[in-house]
């Protein structure tokens, strides 16, 4: 902190800030103003002429009435999405921590290996293998786990896989860097004071590793919860979450109003859900 | 942000840089606030706002249109779009970036609205998009002098529409029809829309449009009521037989142009369809025919931004595709309605078989089975592409 101050002046705590603090009161505080004050727009404007800011409280009145079983079903969906992830990822975050030895580093970069292709491309490619006369399909029909008319493509369960591989990555990174850095001396002590190995991980391991469970659930669930890709290319009419009905509101039906009302709910849902969750699992200092 | 103080000004009043940042964070904040509590508001008039035309020393030109709208290089095949290229030494990009009107609509409103670039110098906007951009002076005029083929060739019944009545704003760049396409691999022929919206061997295999028009006018006809003169029961009528398809899982899904990747692959059997799709996925088991009840008839229609800056180049455009021997070689590629005079002539040349394809020059009699879409009010409008998006998802 001297040396800084020796190079900016005493007051170079904001020159370092400086940049960042732009950057975001241009590209987030100022965004968020429009999105509230849209929210707030006589409804009865339109894009071309415009909206006229009234304090139109309604349009939240009339967002949640009209689009609240598009809120429920994305976060049940984000839910079910991140506690497979956070299954999946448990495993494999623990196995490349403590097992995987010198595989460690390639692993790693095969968790990361899917940020190299788009999303987009990512999610089409699940329906190619979710495709009704796919290779995937036909083999469950042939082992009777799918019915002759049965299908994946378009259903409920395709959209929370999807969820659930595009968010993988965000769950696995943040449960590696907390089990990685849990001395596997602990365990051991563990298991000279007779500890079974379930004791060890309810006792050792999974305390040790909350931050990243924090964490990574919370960098799944939120921008799952948002999500519209993996709604919109592998679900159907009746499977649509809140982020396909902001979407739609926004550019089919041109209702700029009760769109970013629904983007504000969605928003403050979030921020309060997390702050409950947080709470809850009593790790606010290990933010 | 404080312009009349510089920070060394500032300095020596005493006032600390923290005051400085915080002040004028707080006045930009100010100022982006106040200025958004009435946004918009920009019905600009096209007078004010057109751009100057830089295609005396520019020869290049933004053309955006929908997928599948247009031929492609192909082994010894030249297109008419490199040809364009190679006649006037003009570089196209174009992008096929239009996939739903309301959807490149809200890609565009900000900055047409606001008065600026949008980097394109033509797209391409079905009729009552193009009536809503003319309307908002969005739209620069077409210097006729620049378009003699248009004023020549333009079929009559193409001439004088509503909304531009001298075609002064607009030149169609195709007509079409929406209909029923099915994969004849996967199910038996759906003759007809209601077919569509109930044959239980279609369930969860059926996909419709995004584009209200399109999907409502086709679900009116089933319904027995006339798309060009419908009352608000007939809408709402309609509304609720789209909604008794979603529920029951009839319908997968409501798209744009991707409809014809998803028909390919079996992942749908029957659709509903724009005429020219099917004969451009070039797949034998894909069949485009107009259903029973009636087909929905639309025209595309190109237009010059106003800040479209090189509206003369784009002038070159639609002068050149409207001469009769481009436009056949085009309809021969595309299979959508030619809006040029003296093409069918032409057609004789390319490809005889299609001089007689009503799905590119249709007889009077076919059409008068089809129907367009009634023109609406914006607030009319509004309303019911709230009411569809709220049925599509």
């Amino acid at each position: 902190m001297e040396a800084l101050q020796r190079v900016f002046g005493k007051n170079s705590a904001y020159w370092l800030i400086g940049p960042a603090a732009v950057w975001l009161a241009v590209f987030f505080a100022f965004p968020m103003l429009s999105l509230l004050s849209t929210s707030l727009s006589d409804p009865s404007g339109s894009p071309i002429y415009g909206y006229t800011m009234t304090w139109e409280l309604q349009n939240y009145v009339e967002a949640v009435g009209d689009y609240w079983p598009y809120m429920v079903r994305s976060l049940w969906y984000a839910g079910i999405a991140t506690l497979l992830c956070l299954i999946l990822g448990y495993t494999l975050a623990y196995a490349i921590a403590f097992k995987a030895g010198r595989w460690k580093n390639v692993m790693l970069v095969l968790v990361v290996a899917p940020f190299f292709t788009s999303f987009l491309v990512r999610t089409l490619s699940w329906k190619l293998i979710l495709a009704d006369n796919g290779w995937l399909v036909e083999s469950l029909k042939w082992l009777h786990v799918l019915g002759e008319d049965g299908r994946l493509l378009a259903t409920p369960f395709a959209v929370i896989m999807g969820l659930t591989y595009n968010f993988l990555p965000f769950m696995i990174l943040p449960l590696y860097t907390s089990l990685e850095k849990i001395d596997p001396r602990l365990n051991e002590a563990a298991a000279d004071l007779y500890s079974t190995p379930w004791q060890r991980f309810t006792k050792v391991i999974w305390p040790l590793s909350l931050p990243g469970v924090v964490g990574g659930t919370l960098l799944t669930f939120i921008p799952a919860s948002g999500d519209y890709i993996n709604s919109d290319l592998l679900g159907n009419p009746n499977t649509q979450m809140v982020g396909n009905k902001i979407q739609t509101l926004f550019t089919d039906a041109s209702d700029y109003p009760h769109a970013a009302a629904l983007s504000v709910i969605l928003m403050v849902l979030i921020v309060g859900m997390v702050l409950f969750y947080v709470r809850r699992a009593g790790t606010e200092d290990l933010l | 942000m404080s312009e009349e103080t510089t920070p060394e000004e500032t300095a020596k009043k005493g006032v600390s840089r923290r005051g400085l940042i915080i002040g004028g964070g707080v006045a930009a904040a100010g100022i982006a606030g106040f200025s958004l509590m009435n946004r918009g508001g920009s019905g600009s008039s096209s007078g004010d706002c057109v751009t100057t035309d830089l295609s005396d020393t520019e020869a290049t030109l933004n053309v955006s249109n929908w997928p599948a709208y247009i031929d492609e290089d192909d082994g010894d095949y030249v297109s008419t779009l490199t040809q364009f290229q190679k006649d006037t030494g003009i570089d196209v990009t174009y992008t096929a970036d239009v996939n739903d009107n309301v959807e490149f609509f809200a890609k565009v409103r900000n900055q047409l609205g606001a008065c600026q670039p949008t980097g394109r110098d033509l797209f391409v906007m079905t009729d009552w998009m193009a009536a809503r951009m003319i309307d908002a002076g969005w739209i620069q005029k077409l210097d006729k002098a620049n378009v003699p083929n248009l004023d020549k060739n333009l079929l009559s019944s193409l001439q004088g529409v509503g909304w531009d009545p001298n075609r002064d704003y607009s030149a169609p760049w195709q007509t079409g029809f929406t209909g029923i396409a099915y994969n004849k691999s996967l199910v038996d022929e759906v003759g007809s829309i209601s077919d569509l919206l109930t044959r239980s061997d279609l369930k969860g295999k059926v996909t419709m449009l995004t584009e209200m028009r399109d999907t409502m006018a086709l679900i009116m006809l089933a319904n027995g009521a006339d798309p060009e003169d419908f009352s608000d029961d007939d809408w709402g009528n309609a509304i609720e037989t789209l909604t008794k398809a979603r529920d029951d899982g009839q319908i997968r899904a409501f798209t744009g142009n991707e409809y014809i990747n998803d028909l390919a692959a079996g992942n749908i059997a029957a659709c509903v369809a724009w005429s020219g799709d099917v004969a451009a996925a070039e797949d034998d088991n894909l069949v485009f025919l107009a259903p029973e009840e009636g087909m929905n008839i639309w025209s595309d229609n190109m237009l010059v931004p106003v800040q479209g800056q090189h509206k003369a180049n784009a002038e070159k455009w639609i002068d050149y595709y409207y001469d009769p021997v481009v436009a056949a070689k085009l309809a021969a590629y595309v299979w959508y309605v030619c809006p040029v005079e003296g093409a069918q002539a032409e057609m004789e040349k390319i490809d005889a078989s299609l001089v007689d394809n009503p799905l590119i020059f249709p007889t009077d009699d076919f059409l008068s089975k089809t129907h367009g879409f009634m023109a609406l009010s914006e607030d009319k409008a509004s309303q019911y592409e709230q009411e569809f998006s709220d049925v599509i998802g």
